[in-house]
C-alpha cells in the first residue's frame, strides 16, 4: 500500500544543512502495523511529517518516491494532495496534540470541523457522526458537549484519536500516542488502538522511542538512528534475533518487569550532530564492535535472512 | 492476625517518617471567604509511614499525582508539612554544626533521631549539607546563565565551604571527576545548552554531591533521558552510593526500572502508601489491587504477546486528592471490591492501615485483616 523509497528530509537552518532524515526506505501492507523505533533526534518524527508533507520549515523533503496506493504522492501539487490525500487517506495522531486542542471550542465542535471541510457535511450531519466517533473511541457521546480542560488527559488523547480516524482513513500515523500519560491509561489507549486497528482493518504507522510499545502492536519494525535506517525486519526478527549493535544495545537497556536481573547495559556517548554526520557509518562513534571499514565507509544494506536487513559492516564481511 | 505497620528505629536507621501529610491549601474567591465557605485543600501527601535503613536505596512509586515527588521534598524540608514526624539520625558534623550556631536539638529516640519537621527554618542551613536532591529534568534545574563552574561553585559558598578560590576549584574538579565528566577542565566554562542530556543530569549529581551528604532523594533522574543512557546514569548513582555509603530515595513512575535499583519499595496511591516492601517480591507477588492493575498494565518488549488486549483490573480514573473519597481511597476504582462483597461494608467506612501480610509485605487493604482485628491491635 505503501512504499517510501529512500526519503530525505533536511532543515536548512543558519548553522547547516541538517539532515534529519537520510535515504529512508521502507514498505507496509494493507492492514499492516509498522514501528519505527530510534531515540529522540533520530528522524522518526520527521519521517512521518515527511508522510503527510507536513515537514516544518525551514525543513524540505530533497530527495525520495512516496507511492501511495500505486502513485507517487510527493509529485502531486499541495492543493491536491490537501484534497485527495491528507487526512482522507494518510492522518495522523501528533505528538502532544491532546494539548493542541482548542481550549474554546468543544471536542465536539473540533471532531465536527474536519467532516464539514473535507466532506461538506451541514452540521447536523457532522454532529451525528461526531456522537459514533466518540463511542467508537470509548467516550461516551454526552460529552461532545464538553470543553479540552473538562477531560481528563486519557481522554483527551482518545478524542484526538477520534479526529484521526473522521474521515476513516486507510493509513493512520500514531507520533507517540502515549507519552506523557501514565502507564494505566497508556495501556488503555493501546487496547484502544488495537482495537480500532483490528476492526477497521487500518494500516498504522507507531513511532515511539518505547521498544516496549512496538512489541505490542507492530509486525514489522524499523529501527532508526541520526536519520538513517540501521534495521529493518518482522517484530520476531527484531525483537528475538537483532542483528544491530545499536538495536542490540537498545533491547539490553531497557529494564524487564520479569526474569532475572542482569546488569542494564548502556550505549556510551551520544547521537551525532546531523548536520555534521561522521563519514562511514553513523553509528560507528558508539559502537563497541567497531573496526576498520566503519568510520571510512558507510555500511551496505544486508539481508540477513529474508526480510531482516541491517546496515552494517559486521554483517558486509560474511 | 497481621502485624500493622509502624516505623521502628534501629541502629541502622536513616530516616523513618511516620504519619506524614503534606497539604496545599486551594486557593479562595473573595465569594468563598465572604460565605465563609471551608477552606480545601489538595492532599498530596497524607498519612504515609516507612522507614530507611543506612546504604539502603528506597523506591516511591506511582503514577503522576500520587504524591511521590511532594513525600521526597517534605523529607527534605523544601516543602513544609502540616502533620507527622520526619526523624532523622543526624552524623556528628551536623551536631557539632548545630551547636556552634546555637541550636540543641531534641532527640526523639534512643538513636539520637531528631524530628526535622519541627527545626526552625533559619537552623535549617546544616541540614542541607546533608539532604541533598538529585531533580528530574536536567534542562530545567540548571541555571541557563552559570557555567557549570559557577553553577557548581554556588552550593560552595552558600555553605562556606573552601576558604580560597583554588581551594573551591579543587573541590569542583574532583567532584567532576567523580561523577566522569572528564577532562574536568574541558566542562568548567560550558553552559548548560552545550551538554547533552546525560551531562547535565551528571552535573546534577556532581551539585548533589559536593557537599557530601548521606542522604539524597532522586526524583526520577533518568526519565527525561534516552533509553539507551539511562543505564550508564544509574549505574553511575549506584557506584558512588558504594563508595560514599550514601542512603537514597529514588522517586519512579517505572516499576521495571524500580526492581533494578530499589531494595525496597513502596507504592503509592493518592496520597498514601497501598503496598510496601522488598522490591522483588512486591512486584512478582503484588497483594494490593492497584499494584497489581499496575503491574499488568505495563508492556514488555516481547512480540508475542501481540496485538493481545491488555486486561486492565481498574476502573475508571484518579479521583480529585481535593476530595478523598471516604473508608478505602482505593475504593472507586477498585475492581476487587466489586467482586469480594463480604469485605464491602469496610471499604467504605475505614481506611485501611499497612498491615503485614507476610515477612516485610505490608499492604492497606481490608482483603487481609478486618477494621476489628485492627482495633483490638491499636489497643494493645
Amino acid at each position: 500500500m505503501l512504499e517510501v523509497r529512500n526519503l530525505k528530509t533536511y532543515f536548512y537552518t543558519t548553522k547547516g544543512v541538517v539532515k534529519a532524515v537520510d535515504g529512508v526506505s521502507f514498505k507496509l501492507n494493507k492492514g499492516e502495523v509498522l514501528g519505527i523505533a530510534g531515540e529522540s533526534g533520530c528522524g522518526k518524527s520527521t519521517t512521518a511529517y515527511s508522510l503527510i508533507r507536513l515537514v516544518p520549515p525551514p525543513g524540505k523533503i530533497v530527495d525520495g518516491e512516496l507511492v501511495f496506493e500505486g502513485r507517487d504522492i510527493l509529485k502531486l501539487s499541495e492543493e491536491d494532495f490537501r484534497k485527495q490525500i491528507r487526512w482522507k487517506k494518510i492522518s495522523m495522531v501528533f505528538q502532544g496534540a491532546m494539548n493542541a486542542l482548542n481550549p474554546v471550542y468543544t471536542i465536539g465542535d473540533q471532531i465536527a470541523e474536519v467532516l464539514m471541510l473535507h466532506k461538506h457535511m451541514t452540521k447536523e450531519e457532522a454532529m451525528k457522526e461526531v456522537y459514533k466517533l466518540l463511542e467508537m473511541v470509548g467516550i461516551d457521546p454526552k460529552r461532545a458537549k464538553s470543553y479540552p480542560h473538562e477531560l481528563s488527559g486519557g481522554m483527551k488523547q482518545r478524542v484526538v484519536i477520534a479526529m484521526a480516524l473522521a474521515l476513516r482513513p486507510p493509513l493512520v500515523i500514531a507520533d507517540e500516542p502515549t507519552t506523557a500519560l501514565d502507564v494505566v491509561v497508556q495501556a488503555q489507549i493501546m487496547n484502544l488502538l488495537k482495537r480500532l486497528q483490528r476492526e477497521h482493518r487500518m494500516s498504522i504507522i507507531l513511532i515511539t522511542h518505547d521498544l516496549s510499545l512496538i512489541a505490542e502492536m507492530a509486525e514489522k519494525v524499523v529501527i532508526m538512528y541520526a536519520g538513517k535506517i540501521v534495521e529493518y525486519g518482522t517484530a520476531e526478527q527484531i525483537f528475538l534475533n537483532p542483528q544491530h549493535p545499536y538495536t542490540r544495545g537498545l533491547l539490553a537497556s531497557i529494564p524487564r518487569l520479569t526474569g532475572d536481573i542482569h546488569k542494564l547495559e548502556f550505549i556510551p556517548g551520544v547521537p551525532p550532530d546531523l548536520s555534521n554526520p561522521p563519514p562511514g557509518c553513523r553509528f560507528a562513534p558508539r559502537c563497541k564492535f567497531k573496526f576498520e571499514p566503519c568510520d571510512k565507509e558507510e555500511p551496505p544494506v544486508i539481508e540477513v535472512e529474508p526480510g531482516h536487513y541491517v546496515s552494517c559492516w559486521l554483517h558486509a564481511k560474511k | 492476625m497481621p502485624n500493622i505497620y509502624v516505623p521502628k528505629p534501629d541502629s541502622d536507621t536513616v530516616v523513618y517518617v511516620r504519619d506524614l501529610r503534606t497539604w496545599f491549601p486551594v486557593r479562595r474567591s473573595f465569594i468563598d471567604v465572604v460565605r465563609r465557605r471551608p477552606p480545601l485543600y489538595v492532599h498530596a501527601v497524607d498519612g504515609v509511614s516507612f522507614d530507611i535503613k543506612e546504604g539502603e536505596t528506597f523506591g516511591l512509586a506511582g503514577e503522576s499525582g500520587c504524591g511521590k515527588t511532594t513525600t521526597g521534598k517534605t523529607i527534605l524540608r523544601l516543602v513544609d508539612p502540616v502533620g507527622g514526624i520526619i526523624a532523622y539520625r543526624p552524623r556528628e558534623r551536623l551536631l557539632k554544626e548545630w551547636e556552634a550556631i546555637g541550636y540543641h536539638p531534641k532527640f526523639i529516640d534512643e538513636y539520637k533521631s531528631v524530628d526535622i519537621s519541627k527545626i526552625p527554618s533559619k537552623y535549617l542551613k546544616p541540614l542541607r549539607k546533608e539532604m541533598q536532591m538529585i531533580f528530574q529534568d536536567p534542562y530545567g534545574s540548571l541555571n541557563p546563565r552559570f557555567t557549570v563552574y559557577k553553577i557548581l561553585e554556588e552550593p560552595l559558598v552558600i555553605h562556606g565551604i573552601g576558604e580560597t578560590k583554588e581551594e573551591r576549584y579543587d573541590l569542583i574538579v574532583r567532584v567532576l571527576e567523580q561523577v566522569k565528566l572528564t577532562p574536568p577542565e574541558e566542562f568548567l566554562n560550558r553552559y548548560p545548552h552545550m551538554l547533552s542530556g546525560g551531562q547535565r543530569q551528571r552535573v546534577g549529581i556532581a551539585r548533589a554531591l559536593l557537599l557530601q551528604p548521606r542522604f539524597i532523594v532522586a526524583d526520577e533522574p533518568t526519565s527525561m533521558l534516552d533509553v539507551s543512557i539511562r543505564a550508564e546514569i544509574l549505574e553511575l548513582m549506584m557506584e558512588l552510593k558504594e563508595r560514599y555509603n550514601l542512603t537514597y530515595v529514588f522517586i519512579t513512575h517505572d516499576l521495571a526500572l524500580a526492581r533494578y535499583i530499589c531494595d525496597r519499595i513502596a507504592i503509592m496511591y493518592l496520597g498514601r502508601i497501598v503496598e510496601m516492601g522488598n522490591t522483588r517480591r512486591v512486584l512478582e507477588n503484588p497483594l494490593h489491587p492497584y499494584t497489581k492493575a499496575l503491574i499488568s498494565a505495563i508492556p514488555e518488549p516481547d512480540p508475542r504477546y501481540r496485538k493481545i488486549l491488555r486486561e486492565l483490573p481498574i476502573k475508571g480514573e484518579v479521583p480529585s486528592p481535593i476530595n478523598i473519597p471516604p473508608g478505602c481511597r482505593f475504593r472507586p476504582r477498585c475492581v476487587t471490591y466489586d467482586k469480594t462483597t463480604e469485605i464491602q461494608r469496610y471499604c467504605e467506612t475505614d481506611e485501611p492501615p499497612l498491615m503485614e501480610v507476610e515477612k516485610d509485605h505490608y499492604v492497606s487493604c481490608w482483603l487481609y485483616g478486618t477494621p476489628e482485628e485492627v482495633r483490638e491491635l491499636v489497643k494493645k
